[in-house]
């Protein structure tokens, strides 16, 4: 393999090393309009009626938009289609878009949002998940606050936990996390002839945003095209909240004619965009005397806010996560997606399994503090081998790197010579070290089983520059790059030949959303099955010109033909192959459609193969704790994780480093705060904390490969993996450091000292 | 209100209004898009520009107050289209990821080259504070700046700092 498995140079970075790349703010379009949003000042509240009189006597304004001039239909497709693109009859959020203004410049339609009145009746709001779940509470979603519930259910779990030797029970809570990508939604809505509608912006699922435009028009999908522009982070933030932005910029630009921008400020974007799930998550696990799990009882609760949005999903991949990898042949598991009045929660990398991570991996080291067992060994007795059964009783068949990620984390970390119990520390400074292991479904499984399939259209040109087209994009993780590689050695293409496009869903059909840390995996192996179609053509092109009789005999590496049986000697370039492709008139395009290899899922009892494979990781954090202020830094946090290849090792590393700060944001400082009616109070990056270089620790990847036969070149994927065990792998660090167990993140100096609880 | 500039060693005169930040200045009056828009609040440093000299957050400073500055973005970074140095080791290091906040902290890096040829792991982090990156973990941009100082080891340097 030429370049699989090399850290190629990435194609996108030259251009935005010299600030050359363009992002949506970048675009303009003449007779533009601009718009701005006019948001609920309320949580909760009867909207009477929308005053827009003055604001629309202002000089520049072309109008203001609310809910009964929307074209089409008033929701937007996702799940359940609740949530409205404009609100109607109630406002069920603090920020919760109402209308939008239009104006000639951004600055007139910003000064106008001010003079738009809204009658609003405010109601009480409910806002929180103990709240929303009682018997009492005012009624938000349906007659129970529910969106939607899970069990899983394997052996008895109620049974054999009155047989277990230890039972521990405990609580813990997570907060919400804002994925604070540094540019923020946007997009530009270009209506063209015969009413058809282009609309380019920010994004990680072209095809969802494609639904939504479709909807809020009335128009046909083959009217509708979305164009994916350079996209400046997502980590899930981007999955659902551009169908509302895109649906908005394009009901303007339909209903005057005209093109519509509609770029977020920070402070909205916060706001009003999708988060993190807060998490309740009570578990309940009996043990052995030697530590190994026989039982465990787990509820789970997310907050899902106003709408449910992406919550059900969110909720099925925690749900079935929610024991850690771990063996256990008695396991009941229950969840629940509740509805309270705040902003609704949508995908965050990790997507509802860092909350069940954090409670499961703290449960671990409890267990482990309570029966004198090293939290390393206790991982040893009881992690996913090849072989084991999940909660779901699925069986690890193949491609489980678990066990090597955890020997070689903790050799990496010095872990036997650094880890000691807490009672042995002592003085004003104390050292500590935590540990946590993960597993992750990739893909979106049984439950999003319907979306998991991918198009790729691969072409030929006639100076043998390779054209892809994908489903999936590119938002900074790499993917143009990573499958570049995979096409070119597929192919036998020099990979500077190779270019995979930005999407754009005329270019390739619906092939789902861009999450679940899929796109190497989907997208890669849809390229390959368009390449398996063009190389015979190659090859065939490659044996007439290398005088063969057949095709067997040639071979295609690195741009290169050649006889087998004369590896030396003529060698006929990529460029000529294609030209005379071109000459013999073979068709030089192809079309790749993968689908997932099989997953399944019983409603009832939750038992099934829930994902096709599973990536692992090991986290192990060290800290250093003042004592007497409660101040700590986390050190150094060594990650070891099995991606089953690593296409671009580079690559690997910076989604490990970048993946490791996010979630160290998660365990240290990042939350949102809400008054007592429910607004938000903490929309700002002056007041949303972030890491900064100040904080970051020394991070240590390491990479293990435990191939799968079904990846292209034995990938999986793994981009949400980093974050999402590297907050208890910290509260564990804090608990060794200093006997103070943290059950509620974020881990604030206060909390150590006692002083919140 | 007119004002006089020069940005990227080119000299401007433009008609700006008292309102205007030099972010928009420069990316709507001269059409420089390179500089990007975070936050509008001067906290996530994707705006850096160096104004005479020194870093700042273009959105932050008015247009007028620019008037008979040297300004330098990203956009003149690169000299005839060639990549610096310093450009070149964020390429070879791979410290772009999404790229939104990389234009900020080329410049951000470019006035710490300038003042210390050699800085420190520390000098390094301290110089780029202010920059926010959603992204890498600032790991491989801190390497980026090692070795376009000439002080990366292969794969050691800041993970053994």
């Amino acid at each position: 393999m030429p370049v699989v498995g090399k850290s190629m140079p990435r194609k996108d970075a030259l251009d935005k090393l010299r600030g050359l790349s363009r992002y949506i703010d970048d675009y303009n379009f003449s007779d533009i309009l601009h718009v701005t949003t006019v948001r609920s000042p309320h949580a909760y509240g009867r909207l009477n009626g929308v005053d827009k009189s003055a604001a629309e006597k202002m000089a520049g304004v072309v109008g203001v938009i609310t809910a009964d001039q929307v074209p089409g239909k008033n929701s937007v497709p996702l799940v359940f289609d609740d949530e409205p693109f404009l609100a109607q009859g109630y406002v069920r959020f603090h920020g919760e878009p109402v209308a939008l203004v239009v104006a000639e410049s951004y600055e007139v339609a910003q000064a106008a949002a001010a003079l738009v009145k809204l009658d609003i009746e405010p109601l009480k709001p409910v806002l929180g998940i103990r709240e929303s779940i009682e018997e009492s509470a005012p009624k938000i979603y349906g007659n129970d606050n529910v969106f939607s519930r899970y069990n899983v259910e394997k052996g008895n779990a109620e049974e054999a936990m009155k047989s277990a030797a230890h039972v521990f029970e405990q609580e813990y809570e997570t907060p919400y996390q804002e994925h604070a990508y540094l540019e923020t939604n946007g997009v530009i809505a270009v209506p063209g002839n015969e009413g058809t509608m282009t609309v380019y912006g920010t994004m990680q699922c072209p095809f969802y945003v494609h639904d939504a435009v479709a909807q809020a028009l009335g128009r046909e999908r083959n009217q509708v095209k979305i164009v994916q522009t350079t996209t400046g982070g997502g980590f899930g933030g981007k999955e659902d909240f551009p169908s509302l932005v895109a649906g908005h910029a394009a009901i303007v630009a339909q209903l005057f004619n005209r093109p519509a921008k509609l770029i977020y400020k920070r402070e909205e974007d916060i706001i009003a965009s999708s988060k993190r799930h807060p998490g309740l998550i009570k578990m309940k696990i009996g043990t052995d005397d030697k530590g190994k799990i026989t039982a465990a009882l787990i509820d789970y609760y997310v907050d899902g806010g106003a709408y449910a949005t992406l919550t059900p999903i969110v909720l099925w991949r925690g749900t079935v996560h929610a024991l850690g990898p771990y063996e256990c042949d008695h396991v009941h598991i229950k969840s629940w997606g509740v509805a309270t009045n705040k902003v609704p929660c949508g995908a965050y990398r990790g997507f509802g399994s860092p909350q069940v991570i954090f409670a499961g991996e703290s449960m671990m080291d409890e267990i482990a503090t309570e029966l004198n067992i090293d939290p390393v060994e206790i991982r040893r007795i009881n992690c996913y081998k090849v072989g084991s059964s999940t909660a779901t009783s699925q069986i690890i068949d193949q491609s489980c790197g678990l066990m090597e990620t955890l020997e070689k984390a903790s050799e990496k970390a010095d872990w036997a010579e650094k880890w000691q119990r807490p009672e042995q520390r002592s003085g004003v400074m104390r050292k500590g070290v935590g540990v946590s292991t993960v597993y992750y479904g990739v893909g979106l499984g049984a439950g999003g089983k319907h979306l998991d399939r991918v198009g790729t259209s691969m072409t030929i040109m006639k100076d043998g520059s390779v054209h892809c087209a994908i489903g999936n994009v590119e938002m900074g993780q790499g993917a143009r790059t990573v499958l570049a590689q995979i096409a070119a050695d597929a192919l036998g293409a020099p990979y500077e030949l190779v270019n995979v496009v930005e999407a754009d869903t005329s270019l390739v059909p619906d092939s789902g959303p861009t999450v679940a840390s899929r796109t190497t995996f989907m997208s890669g192996n849809s390229l390959m099955l368009a390449a398996e179609q063009l190389r015979p053509r190659l090859l065939q092109v490659a044996a007439d010109l290398l005088g063969a009789p057949v095709i067997d005999e040639v071979e295609l590496v690195d741009g290169k033909a050649f006889l087998k049986s004369q590896p030396e000697g003529k060698q006929i370039g990529f460029r000529e192959l294609a030209e005379k492709l071109y000459a013999y008139r073979l068709m030089p395009s192809a079309f790749g459609w993968f689908i997932a290899p099989d997953s399944s899922y019983d409603k009832e009892t939750g038992q099934g193969n829930a994902y096709f494979v599973y990536s692992y990781c090991t986290n192990i954090a060290e800290v250093e704790v003042d004592m007497e202020t409660g101040e700590y830094r986390v050190t150094r946090i060594t990650s070891a994780h099995d991606m089953g290849k690593a296409i671009n090792p580079q690559q690997v590393e910076g989604q490990i480093e970048g993946g490791t700060l996010q979630g160290m944001g998660y365990a240290t400082m990042e939350e949102i705060r809400h008054d007592a009616d429910g607004r938000m109070l903490n929309n700002a990056f002056a007041t949303y904390i972030l890491p900064t270089t100040e904080d970051t620790p020394e991070l240590d990847p390491i990479i293990v490969e435990h191939a799968y036969d079904r990846g292209p070149y034995g990938a999986k994927g793994f981009g949400e993996v980093p974050l999402m065990g590297v907050a208890p792998a910290i509260a564990n660090a804090i608990y060794n450091a200093t006997g103070v167990r943290i059950r509620r993140l974020p881990i604030k100096p206060e909390k150590i000292l006692g002083l919140d609880k | 209100m007119k004002i006089k500039l020069t940005v990227n060693g080119k000299k401007y005169q433009r008609d700006a209004s008292e309102t205007k930040n030099l972010l928009h200045f420069l990316r709507e009056d001269l059409g420089l898009t390179g500089t990007k828009e975070g936050c509008g609040a001067g906290e996530c440093g994707a705006c850096t520009v160096i104004m005479n000299g020194k870093t700042v957050n273009s959105c932050l400073i008015l247009a007028v107050e620019a008037d008979g500055c040297e300004i330098q973005t990203i956009e003149g970074e690169a000299k005839d289209g060639k990549l610096t140095v310093l450009q070149q080791a964020f390429h070879k290091n791979h410290a772009v990821q999404c790229g939104f906040c990389t234009p900020g902290m080329i410049m951000s890096a470019r006035v710490l080259l300038e003042a210390t040829s050699k800085p420190t792991v520390e000098q390094i982090k301290e110089a780029i504070e202010g920059n926010f990156c959603r992204c890498t973990g600032y790991q491989q941009i801190i390497e980026a700046v090692q070795d376009a100082s000439g002080q990366l080891k292969k794969k050691e340097g800041l993970k053994r700092a």
